[in-house]
């Protein structure tokens, strides 16, 4: 810019592409890595009494309306920061549009799947007997 | 990735090792490696809905020399990731910046991730091993 520009840096910034999205971004990567922080603890907890159980006594676990809610609570937490978390690493390493944009739509399809899929089956052992 | 005419900054082979970069691209490593190791929780709940037989093969997976290899990755990755990611966090409060405040911090993250990781597969082998 030169002292005659009468043009302002936001004049000439608009329609050179923006950062797409603003703090949400950074937010909601920020809050679920403090749910995370319990969620994972329980989660280990879970798994190591998990670990000596036979069939019976896993789904006994799992059907607890306690652990159903926390592991639903976990795999959704845990899905929506690793969609954030992979999201910037695709951004900062690939280079080519297409593939960059196939990419975040796979790992967004993939995640919501996995949360989705892993909640139906807490439900379905839940509500099961 | 056009501009052609600016200068470059210096990459990696240009400093010296530091802890603190290799504790930046390890945070990025296992959040890669839990992105995947999701994947095996999902298997075990999508499994244990499924029935006695299905959930029989994903415990075996698990169980296996190759199951075991990744479970103890997967399980530093977690301590780690969770330890230098509250680092993250006390970072985002404008704590912790001053240089040798990052590094007591950077080797307290190593350390905990370890005795933590060690205390788990403790745990494991108390209740009998894995499988």
């Amino acid at each position: 810019m030169n002292a005659t520009d009468l043009q302002t840096p936001l004049k000439r910034a608009r329609g050179l592409g923006s950062a797409k999205s603003g703090t949400g971004h950074f937010i909601i990567q920020r809050v679920t890595a403090i749910a995370l922080i319990p969620l994972v603890l329980w989660i280990v907890y879970l798994a190591l009494a998990l670990l000596h159980a036979d069939y019976a006594q896993s789904r006994a676990l799992v059907h607890q309306p306690i652990n159903a809610l926390l592991l639903i609570a976990f795999v959704i937490a845990a899905f929506w920061h690793a969609q954030l978390g992979v999201q910037v690493v695709i951004e900062d390493y690939v280079h080519t549009r297409w593939i960059e944009v196939a990419a975040q739509l796979a790992v967004k399809f993939a995640c919501v799947l996995g949360a989705l899929a892993s909640a139906l089956a807490v439900v379905r052992i839940a509500l099961g007997q | 990735m056009s501009e052609s005419a600016r200068p470059l900054s210096p990459h990696l082979q240009i400093y010296k090792w530091q802890l603190t970069m290799t504790l930046s691209i390890l945070h990025r490593a296992t959040g890669i490696a839990l992105a995947v190791g999701t994947i095996l929780v999902l298997a075990l709940l999508v499994a244990l809905a499924a029935g006695p037989d299905t959930y029989a093969t994903v415990r075996g997976f698990c169980g296996s020399p190759f199951g075991l290899f990744l479970l103890l990755g997967w399980s530093w990755a977690l301590c780690f990731h969770l330890f230098n990611g509250i680092r993250h966090l006390l970072w985002d409060t404008g704590w912790g910046f001053e240089i040798p405040r990052a590094y007591a911090t950077g080797w307290s993250v190593v350390a905990l991730s370890f005795v933590l990781t060690a205390l788990i597969w403790a745990c494991v082998f108390a209740r009998g091993g894995v499988v």
